[in-house]
């Protein structure tokens, strides 16, 4: 399969989140503001591909009973190696991302895609394949929080400076303030609810989009 | 310092009566694992299409729940903090939980058949479970005594089961008498419905008066 091809079934046609429905945990919980939406992203791409190659090489050793307590161990030594960078590096994105962090070791996406793919294919398209469905899973991951973030709290790329330093004096430390929605804001959307309430219309609009193409 | 003076050194400290109290009110409705946290979404969307079957979902997770707070509070205090291996957390734990998860499955096979023709299908599933895992590493990250952490386990776990029923009957009720436009039927108009339910849970947060 070509890699233009595969990246497009993990962000769009396959998309984890939006198509398949799996990993909805962390959706819901961290994209409360667009920057923590990036980094979760982010680390949850890195165990992705990590775990991917692992265990794409050792596909051929691990014993067909126990393939899924090790698939396990091996997607919870990428956590902890992730969990412990962004502790000593970004503590910002590890605090407010919290519990989630270590949690990305039952995310379902990655242990699907340890057992659909990595234990079945070659190393190089594994680690594509982690890429492609880690982007797709970020892809969700932004889509919720930049909306989350606009309506709910009124800025645009809050907190950014602290998960890249270098964009310090391009970016705001407290982000863009988009006008009227800052003083007015609607905090129920960056509130649990307005996680579920937000998700709801992405999916109506998704299943809307997906009959209309249907109906062509 | 010998192994004893160790596991002495990293206990917590013992609750009072009424924290334990608030912890276990703040578990099912202040923090409910579901609506407030997102812990356990999964498995919640998942198997809330019938009432019945999100009762014994409910009731496995309590179990299982009570039951990884106990084997985890062990493990972390008697092996990870005096080893000094704290580093390790998330493997051990994720591998206690997965064993024993398969440990009373095979233990309730055969000593409790009528439990496990009732719970024996959730099992499997609440390995993958993020609430169980969150309420084993919550309980080491909140410091709380053994007696604290297995209220929190066991509460935690009633938590999620008053959601998951609440929100499988309203689904039954979609189901039948639901007029919504076509583009939000099935799960989009779940979501939304259960937006509403936590609405309705944020009201509680003024139950936080200790």
């Amino acid at each position: 399969m070509k890699f233009s091809e595969q990246l497009k079934n993990g962000v769009l046609v396959d998309n984890p989140v939006f198509m398949q429905t799996i990993g909805l945990c962390p959706t819901l919980a961290t994209s409360t503001s667009l920057s923590n939406a990036i980094g979760m992203g982010v680390a949850a791409t890195v165990v992705l591909i990590a775990s991917n190659v692992v265990i794409s090489i050792l596909r051929k050793f691990i014993p067909d009973k126990v393939r899924i307590a090790a698939f396990i161990t091996i997607i919870a030594g990428f956590v902890t190696i992730i969990d412990l960078a962004l502790q000593a590096y970004i503590p910002s994105l590890a605090s407010s991302l919290g519990l989630f962090l270590p949690l990305i070791v039952v995310n379902c996406i990655i242990l699907g895609r340890a057992e659909a793919y990595a234990s079945k294919n070659k190393v190089i398209p594994s680690a594509l394949d982690g890429l492609c469905m880690g982007l797709g899973f970020a892809f969700a991951l932004v889509a919720m929080g930049f909306l989350r973030e606009i309506l709910g709290a009124g800025t645009f790329l809050d907190g950014l400076t602290g998960l890249l330093p270098f964009l310090e004096g391009v970016i705001p430390a407290t982000g863009f303030h988009i006008p009227g929605l800052h003083d007015y804001p609607a905090t129920m959307m960056i509130l649990p609810a307005g996680g579920f309430l937000m998700m709801g219309f992405i999916f109506a609009a998704i299943q809307h989009f997906m009959s209309k193409k249907e109906d062509k | 310092m010998n192994y004893f003076a160790a596991v002495q050194a990293g206990l917590p400290g013992s609750m009072e009566l009424t924290d334990i109290l608030f912890l276990a009110i703040s578990a099912v409705l202040v923090n409910n694992y579901i609506f407030v946290q997102f812990l356990g979404c999964c498995s919640f969307f998942g198997v809330s299409k019938k009432t019945d079957t999100a009762v014994g979902m409910g009731m496995a997770v309590i179990f299982v729940m009570a039951l990884a707070s106990i084997v985890s509070w062990a493990v972390q205090y008697f092996i990870l903090t005096p080893l000094g291996l704290d580093y390790m957390q998330t493997i051990a734990f994720i591998l206690v939980i997965a064993t024993l998860v398969q440990f009373v499955e095979m233990f309730m096979k055969k000593a409790m058949p009528s439990l496990y023709q009732a719970l024996g299908i959730f099992l499997p599933l609440i390995t993958t479970n993020c609430a169980v895992l969150g309420a084993a590493i919550s309980n080491i990250d909140n410091g709380y005594s053994f007696i604290g952490s297995v209220v929190f386990g066991v509460f935690a776990g009633v938590g999620y089961t008053v959601a998951i029923v609440l929100f499988a009957s309203v689904r039954e009720r979609m189901e039948v008498s639901s007029k919504c436009p076509k583009c939000f039927e099935g799960f989009p108009i779940a979501l939304v419905a259960a937006a509403l339910l936590a609405m309705s849970f944020m009201g509680f947060s003024g139950l936080q008066i200790w």
